[in-house]
């Protein structure tokens, strides 16, 4: 056996805190080892052709690396191994940056003992590797988009147009999530729904695409190129194929509610369309606050439908379907500004969020204005973000740019309006904000670096005391206004909280979802063949979302489109003649991966490999040490422990 | 590890959550105590406790295993399985007369750096105090 192994600088990330030549003259001692080298970054073009030419030249077959982590690096030089002919499973990486020079970097003495071990470890591995047969499995065209916001949207119609099957599935009764709701889009000022809507109208209209609307997900079973869906679909009553959207059955319908699309600030009837560009465009019976369907209470909506579109009858439907891969779209919820006891939020009448300015704008603009603005505003930046208080410690990343507009457009309605933003720092960080930043400030609106510490409203004028601190300027700012706009951060939607539970996805620290990797695979989850895209996986805005989503339509049509994809070869696999046939790694296997049956004598198991995931937990499981996980297998753990505790490989 | 005075602890952490947890603390900077030796598995359902036992054999003074936190395991039910067989082999370590807290167990998700530096320098400190294992006595 003649092993390999390459000690990297990592530019100085390793080397200034490892001893390089040392863990070389150690490695050297090593049995088996025939050649150490070194080399500022291994992973560059130069590096991986040495390592290249030293596997031909020196007949090689075993390779170390010891550098970052394999979760970094381990992909590439699999890879560089495999051009030289080596199967990518006997390389091995000792991760002595994340797990060495880094966290130990105060201990450079302990930090070059612990890469030693690491590198002991790695080649203790490598001896005992295996080369392992690459394996295909086929893969279809058909993917599951959860949430039809503007991700979803995109991301359905990037895969329909490119001749993919698409499940949409959205839990409202409308598709166009949040956006919907918006007066314009910074910093262009362009309307919201003027360009919203022809997406949305797109999206019924691409045959590929199979739109559910006021569905949800009920479970997903199953794997890359093979997941089973089963989406509950709640009835809406109303026949939309029938429906002319006459509006008859609104006119006669005698509740009232608080409509949603303008966060309460308006009513609708308990039968309605969900919003003016809403698509499907039909109507929808709310059987939450209709008076009673079982027993039927109120027909007033049946006795005027013309076209006899309703239908009090319609039960809640389960679809059941299959998807090769999944693109989460769930976007977010925003901050409960109730939670900022501070603010007062929700008991006084002058302090609103920003979400219901975007409706008061939508409304005055079409000349039906919901409420008086007053001619002092005041905004309030980080509602609910940046806020440890309240648990949240990231910056929701719009905030600053959609005060900006929204005291934009303030100003531009009545010019002589005093418009203030309260902010903790001002964050104008995309294409054109800081030009759109400092616009606003030339047309009057008066930015102010303080954090409000408290709001109070007159009893007998209604206005709203603000106090807060001008950390410029150093003084203390007490002021009336007629109006106080929280801008309130984003927060993980419901939707999204259930479907990583459902998924088994991985959440980052402020609840939203984990990437593979922050950089270079940012749409990317850990687990195979499911995407992420929008503010499911962290605050962001239009553009950055519809980015996202185009990018998560891209990296699942680049598994599919092949028609087969590479399979893990990390399986578990048994050993027949020490099996005893006694069904252990049967009961303990999540994916239904293994079965036992009969084999000549006697009962075996047989491990299904493109059903298997590689966890292990047959391996670990089995009595007999019959069954053992490809790359993982026991003698190989049992030499790494040896080598960690520096005694002699047993 | 060969320092005799030095506590030696092998860590056993699976691929998708803790590993990445243990990067996530030195992608940080965050500074841990270097008396533990990472083994990476692909989840904690691998480790067989018969390979903690041999850790104990051939030295250790502590093993840490560490895995998703509950409802987030990336093979589904891995780590529930990790926790039945390290709670009964803490029982079995009773009867051997080493003492179960010398075995932690721990979930450290993918983003938990700090947690990962909290967990492994208590476990440190822990294990310093308990000293090397006495199989003999």
């Amino acid at each position: 056996m003649k092993i390999g192994v390459y000690v990297c600088h990592c530019g100085g990330n390793i080397s200034e805190v490892v001893n390089i030549k040392e863990v070389m003259a150690y490695a050297e001692k090593q049995g088996d080892v025939v050649m150490v080298k070194e080399h500022a970054h291994v992973c560059s073009d130069v590096g991986r052709n040495m390592l290249i030419d030293d596997i031909k030249a020196q007949g090689l077959d075993k390779v170390v690396v010891a550098a970052c982590s394999p979760q970094f690096h381990g992909k590439t030089f699999m890879g560089t191994v495999d051009k030289a002919g080596l199967n990518p499973y006997v390389m091995e990486m000792a991760n002595i940056r994340e797990q060495c020079s880094w966290p130990h970097y105060g201990m450079p003495k302990q930090a070059t003992e612990k890469a030693k071990d690491i590198v002991r470890i790695a080649i203790a591995k490598a001896r005992l590797d295996e080369p392992l047969a690459k394996k295909t499995s086929p893969i279809g065209k058909r993917v599951l988009v959860v949430g039809a916001g503007i991700a979803g949207i995109q991301a359905a119609l990037d895969l329909g147009d490119a001749g993919f099957k698409v499940y949409l599935v959205e839990k409202e009764a409308s598709i166009g999530g949040k956006m919907v709701q918006l007066s314009r889009t910074f910093p262009t000022e362009d309307c919201a729904a003027c360009i919203l809507s022809p997406k949305m109208a797109d999206v019924p209209a691409n045959t590929n695409i199979e739109l559910m609307t006021h569905a949800e997900i009920l479970e997903v079973k199953g794997y890359l190129g093979n997941y089973d869906v089963t989406v509950l679909k709640k009835p809406k009553y109303v026949d939309a194929g029938k429906c002319t959207a006459c509006n008859d059955c609104t006119d006669v319908c005698p509740v009232v509610v608080p409509n949603e699309h303008d966060e309460g600030l308006t009513s609708r009837k308990a039968i309605y369309i969900p919003n003016p560009i809403a698509v499907p465009h039909s109507y929808i019976l709310d059987d939450k606050s209709c008076l009673g369907l079982f027993p039927l209470a109120c027909t007033k909506c049946y006795d005027v439908c013309e076209p006899g579109a309703i239908n009090y009858d319609e039960k809640p439907e389960t679809v059941n379907f299959t998807v090769d891969t999944i693109i989460v779209a769930t976007g977010y919820d925003i901050f409960d500004a109730r939670d900022k006891k501070v603010y007062n939020f929700g008991t006084t009448e002058n302090i609103i969020t920003a979400l219901d300015m975007e409706r008061m704008i939508v409304h005055e603009a079409e000349g039906s204005p919901i409420r008086n603005v007053g001619k002092r505003v005041a905004f309030i930046q980080c509602v609910g973000s940046r806020d440890e208080q309240v648990g949240n410690e990231y910056c929701s990343r719009i905030c600053c740019m959609y005060a900006t507009k929204l005291s934009q457009l303030l100003k531009r309605a009545d010019p002589k309006r005093d418009v203030y933003v309260f902010y903790t720092d001002l964050r104008a960080y995309g294409k054109g904000f800081e030009e759109y930043y400092k616009r606003a400030a030339n047309t009057g609106v008066k930015y102010i670096r303080g954090r409000v510490a408290e709001l109070y409203e007159d009893p007998k004028t209604k206005k709203v005391l603000l106090k807060a601190e001008d950390t410029l300027s150093r003084q203390i700012i007490e002021s009336e206004f007629d109006l106080v706009v929280l801008s309130v951060g984003m927060l993980p939607s419901e939707g999204t909280k259930k479907i990583a539970e459902q998924l088994h996805l991985i959440k980052s620290a402020g609840g939203f979802l984990q990437e593979a990797h922050p950089k270079f695979r940012p749409v990317d989850t850990l687990a195979d063949g499911i995407f992420i895209c929008g503010c499911a996986q962290g605050p962001k805005d239009i553009p950055d979302t519809v980015a996202q989503a185009s990018a998560a339509a891209s990296r699942a049509i680049r598994l599919m489109n092949k028609g087969e994809y590479e399979v893990e070869p990390i399986t578990a696999t048994v050993d027949e003649d020490l099996c005893c046939g006694c069904g252990t790694c049967v009961s303990v296997c999540p994916y239904d991966a293994i079965k036992t049956e009969y084999r000549a004598d006697k009962r075996v198991a047989k491990v299904n490999e493109i059903l298997c995931q590689g966890c292990g937990s047959c391996s670990a499981a089995c009595p007999s040490g019959a069954s053992q996980q490809h790359w993982f297998r026991t003698v190989q753990l049992r030499a790494m422990v040896s080598a960690a505790l520096g005694e002699e490989e047993s | 590890m060969k320092n005799n005075s030095d506590p030696k602890i092998i860590a056993f952490c699976c691929n998708w959550c803790s590993y990445a947890g243990a990067d996530a603390a030195g992608t940080a900077r965050l500074q841990v105590k270097p008396y533990f030796r990472v083994i990476r598995t692909m989840c904690s359902s691998r480790i067989d406790p018969e390979l903690i036992l041999e850790s104990f054999k051939k030295g250790a003074w502590g093993v840490l295993v560490a895995g998703c936190h509950p409802g987030d395991c990336h093979y589904v039910s891995g780590n529930y399985k990790t926790q039945r067989r390290v709670a009964l082999l803490k029982n079995l370590l009773k009867e051997l007369g080493i003492e179960p807290k010398r075995v932690r167990l721990e979930w450290i998700s993918a983003n938990e750096g700090g947690k990962f530096q909290k967990v492994v320098n208590e476990f440190v400190d822990e294990i310093t105090a308990l000293g090397p294992l006495n199989l003999d006595g």
